[in-house]
């Protein structure tokens, strides 16, 4: 097992380009060149992996402790593969955007791509250990990034953040020993196959809290409610490259680790918490749905917007079978390309007016059409209609969540997991009043004279807008090849 | 020495002592010595032992020895000797680093005067460390411990015109006077019960005390405890470490955190085995030791909280830090247990040493040593605020950092044996701790430096050390079986 994986060397990629850029390499050359490198090896990746046989392949690392089981392990599947994409592109527009920064160039750019080393790594390993690890560091760089260059309360938000994330971590490390700690000894080991061998067979039994410790702490990493507060707030005053990583693809991390750790192991202790999972995200769906439409300014609506979105992917991992898994996965992917392109343009937004308030905007369309043209594209992503990638993943969950394999009790004729799909379905109309309605504040209406002489979207965040919706509309129109790559990862 | 295989670390401690005292004899009277010359001569003498302890062969002394009885020659004992000599060497090269603060602090206005004293008296602390690893016998282990703690008597109230200093030097003496009566008035009540002051001869004798003696026993145990408690800087016995710590001169304060609280694990560790075997007594210690493990995570992390001393933070960390490694001696039904605290120690010393390097390098030409006084280090010195971010976030416990994996094995052996109690309020500490040590990276790299601030100046072997360190911090975060196999044989 000393082969050298594929997956390491994406890994040390971006980590590698951080440690150059602190050494003064030419910050913005270094990083582009380098995230575009990044994307384009993920996608030969994704081309060279060989569907027909599944399972994990790129495998290669080396052992860390013999003793403990535990080794840096690299290696990727079709859901893996999927997250990886999702994490290289992003990385590519995140980078792309970044407005001239006159404090430290460099280490704003560092950081970006350290965020990045963190969930390629995370998405790129089989060792749950360094699963854990790598998402853990990239809240480091996170935290510089709002506390030095973000705007607003940023020292507030960042604070909030870490010290939510830290503690969510750290009730999921928890759980992982927990896991680790049920595995019999002799074949205790962090190798994900090794424990979904050990789950399949029926020797790993771990207690009910067990799951309970990683929900709530992959729960609180994906804001599940009501471990979600840190997010909107964080989101707001992150610059705009660390909202797009941050929000599209390190907050999937949970969600990957649901699907991934939890899944194979505690089809059981889901089912007999399947209640307590519903009420919370139909908590998510509706409590925060209502929360966002009430927000006054564009990136609290966003930043509450990614949290109410959350509550499918929870509906789909807790609906336990293939369509709704499948939904789940494919919406990961979605949503994270279009809370990327809607942070990215709304930080062009802040960066032109220098306010996101909805009461100072209006009419922008008219002296920013491109801006404008975008935006809707990104909004219309959002909603969820269809053509956009974030449709056939809802459509998914509706149809999976409705024929639930698991029996709850039937109030008024309806299973609570049909009631919770007949709440999420309202969702959607939910979602639809609030991002419409920011797009008409900011978009059209009256617009303030101030604003007459303002230009038009630059071209550079322009392409990284269009990269994502490109790939929105592609996954959106033709589902199916990402669809073949995820699902046969989750199923037993 | 019939069937002993290579060195024999008996004369490791003599050759350490041997160092001491003819490097404190070269400083009185070769008077045109220049006092650095100290320093190295000490750092290459430790180095020359630390390489010398790895041609030492684990393994308990031959019974014909005369001196088998109290001490032993086991793998943990060869370990800490390396980690005695290692802590000693990087306080030495502190100790360079913070002459020019100490000379304002001394007695007399002669340039150099008392700085000899300063570089040897860490070595001679070193041969107490050193022995006390070894120490098998309640009286050696007391000597060792006196050894250890007179010299830390005369190093803390070093700076005789700084009136914090001789106000931590009263408060140290006085309060280790106290931890020694404790210590050793639980010796004498163990001794009455058992009839001996031998680990080994205590455990045999054990099984067949009278079950009348056992109250008089635990009495001896929990004088024991508490006297240890004092120098781990456990709840309630911690209300001297603030003041002492920050009063101190700095190397002297990391000698103290690292050195001193490692020796009272080691102490610990040996003092307690030979109880375990009567599962009574053991139920009774664990929980005596859990709850002082609960109150000291609590009181350590949250006290942490509202510091703007960075030396006075540190001094509280410490006291958190003691928490978990209680934690991990309270989990000693386990036998993951013991690495788990070795290695915690261990990572605790590769980082606060970095820490503490740090914060004398920047405090020598910054002047203080507030939190806010490091505002802004980042853009004065990267590399320095970047050492000193990477030892925050490994005591803080952040992933890839020995820090981390240190926490990992301590919660490990925690849930195997089964203390739910204490794994919650550890992981309700972390995220304390989260918070106050991005305070410090807070200051360094969120706030602005203050006008015509210039670079912070590095001496060339300080670099070096500092870079070794900042490597260490990884490579023990990844690397953890070169500590944890080294135990296992």
């Amino acid at each position: 097992m000393s082969d050298i994986s594929p997956l390491f060397l994406l890994t040390l990629l971006p980590l590698l380009a951080a440690g150059f850029i602190m050494l003064g390499a030419n910050a913005r050359l270094t990083a582009r060149v380098s995230s575009v490198i990044l994307f384009v090896l993920t996608c030969v990746l994704i081309f060279k992996y060989d569907r027909v046989a599944g399972d994990f392949q790129f495998v290669g690392g080396w052992t860390v402790s013999e003793a403990m089981g535990l080794s840096l392990l690299f290696g990727a599947d079709g859901l893996s593969l999927a997250m990886l994409f999702l994490a290289s592109i992003v990385t590519v527009a995140a980078v792309w955007v970044i407005p001239p920064i006159k404090d430290r160039q460099n280490l704003f750019y560092a950081c970006i791509l350290l965020i990045s080393t963190g969930v390629v790594g995370a998405f790129a390993s089989l060792d749950v250990l360094f699963f854990y690890a790598f998402h853990e560091v990239a809240l480091i760089p996170t935290f510089l990034l709002i506390g030095i260059w973000g705007s607003g309360d940023r020292q507030a938000a960042a604070w909030k953040a870490t010290i939510y994330l830290g503690l969510g971590s750290f009730v999921l490390l928890l759980g992982i020993i927990g896991l680790y700690s049920a595995m019999p000894v002799g074949i205790r080991s962090f190798d994900l196959r090794v424990i979904q061998e050990a789950a399949a067979a029926g020797v790993l039994k771990p207690d009910d809290w067990v799951y309970l410790l990683l929900l709530f702490g992959f729960g609180t990493l994906v804001s599940l409610f009501p471990f979600h507060s840190w997010a909107p707030q964080a989101y707001a005053s992150a610059p705009t490259p660390a909202a797009m990583l941050h929000a599209g693809v390190l907050k999937k991390f949970g969600a990957y680790g649901l699907l991934r750790l939890v899944l194979p192991v505690f089809p059981e202790a889901m089912a007999t918490y399947a209640n307590l999972l519903l009420v919370l995200l139909v908590g998510n769906l509706l409590v925060i749905g209502l929360v966002t439409i009430s927000q006054k300014r564009l990136d609290w609506t966003l930043g509450y917007s990614s949290v109410m979105h959350m509550g499918y992917i929870f509906l789909g991992f807790a609906a336990l079978n293939e369509l709704s898994l499948s939904g789940a996965g494919l919406l990961m992917v979605a949503h994270g390309l279009s809370i990327a392109a809607l942070f990215a343009l709304s930080g062009a937004i802040r960066e032109k007016t220098g306010t996101l308030d909805y009461s100072e905007l209006g009419g922008l369309a008219r002296v920013a059409p491109k801006l404008g043209l975008l935006f809707g594209f990104a909004v219309m992503a959002s909603i969820g209609l269809p053509g956009f990638a974030n449709f056939p993943g809802e459509l998914l969950v509706f149809f999976g969540a409705f024929s639930s394999p698991i029996a709850t009790p039937a109030i008024l004729g309806l299973s609570n997991f049909q009631w919770a799909t007949v709440v999420a379905v309202w969702g959607v109309v939910i979602s639809a009043v609030y991002m419409l309605r920011a797009y008409r504040k900011v978009f059209f209406g009256t617009m303030p004279d101030r604003w007459a002489s303002l230009t038009d979207v630059d071209t550079l965040t322009r392409y990284a807008v269009v990269l994502l919706i490109i790939a929105m509309l592609v996954i959106g129109f033709y589902p199916q090849p990402i669809l073949e790559l995820i699902t046969p990862s989750l199923l037993p | 020495m019939s069937n002993f295989v290579g060195l024999n670390p008996v004369f490791l401690e003599a050759y350490v002592v041997v160092l001491g005292i003819v490097l404190l004899m070269v400083e009185a009277f070769v008077p045109r010595l220049k006092k650095s010359a100290i320093a190295y001569a000490g750092m290459i003498g430790l180095g020359l032992a630390l390489i010398a302890t790895f041609f030492c062969t684990p393994s308990a002394i031959p019974a014909d020895a005369a001196y088998a009885a109290y001490y032993t020659g086991d793998a943990l004992a060869i370990f800490f000797k390396q980690f005695a000599l290692l802590t000693t060497i990087l306080v030495l090269v502190m100790a360079v680093e913070y002459t020019p603060v100490l000379e304002t602090g001394m007695a007399s206005n002669k340039p150099g005067a008392g700085v000899g004293e300063f570089y040897t008296l860490p070595i001679l602390t070193c041969a107490g460390l050193m022995w006390m690893a070894s120490a098998t016998d309640f009286i050696t282990i007391f000597v060792a411990l006196e050894l250890v703690t007179i010299s830390f008597y005369i190093l803390v109230a070093f700076m005789r015109r700084s009136k914090a200093c001789l106000e931590a030097g009263t408060k140290y003496l006085i309060l280790g006077a106290l931890s020694t009566g404790f210590l050793v008035y639980g010796i004498t009540w163990i001794f009455g019960a058992t009839g001996h002051t031998n680990l080994a001869r205590i455990a045999e004798a054990l099984p067949q005390m009278a079950a009348t003696s056992q109250t008089s026993l635990l009495f001896g145990i929990a004088l024991v405890l508490v006297g240890l408690g004092f120098k781990v800087a456990a709840f309630p016995f911690q209300f001297w470490v603030p003041d002492v710590y920050q009063g101190a001169p700095t190397p002297v304060t990391a000698f103290l955190s690292v050195g001193s609280k490692a020796a009272g694990f080691i102490v610990l560790l040996r003092v307690l085995e030979p109880f375990f075997v009567i599962p009574v007594l053991q139920e009774k210690i664990v929980a005596a030791v859990a709850l002082l493990a609960g109150m000291t995570l609590i009181f350590g992390n949250l006290a942490a909280l509202p510091q703007t001393n960075l030396k006075r933070l540190l001094a509280y960390s410490s006291i958190g830090h003691a928490g978990y490694l209680l934690m991990g001696v309270a989990s000693v039904g386990v036998v993951m247990a013991g690495p788990a605290i070795v290695y915690y120690l261990s990572a605790y010393l590769v980082t606060t040493c970095l820490s503490f390097l740090v914060l004398i390098i920047a405090a020598k030409s910054i002047g203080k040593d507030d939190i806010v006084s490091f505002n802004g280090l980042a853009r004065r010195s990267p590399y320095l605020a970047g050492a000193m971010l990477i030892s925050m976030l490994s005591l803080a416990g952040v992933p890839f950092t020995a820090g981390f994996l240190g926490k990992f094995l301590i919660f490990e052996a925690a849930l195997a044996d089964g203390q739910y109690a204490l794994i919650v309020i550890g992981a309700i500490t972390v995220a304390c701790g989260f918070y106050f040590y991005l305070k410090v990276a807070r200051a360094m790299y969120w706030q602005p430096a203050p006008e015509n601030a210039a670079p912070v100046p590095v001496s060339l072997l300080s670099k070096f050390v500092l870079a070794v360190l900042t490597a260490l911090v990884f490579v023990l975060g990844i690397f953890p079986q070169w500590i944890l196999e080294r135990l296992a044989e």
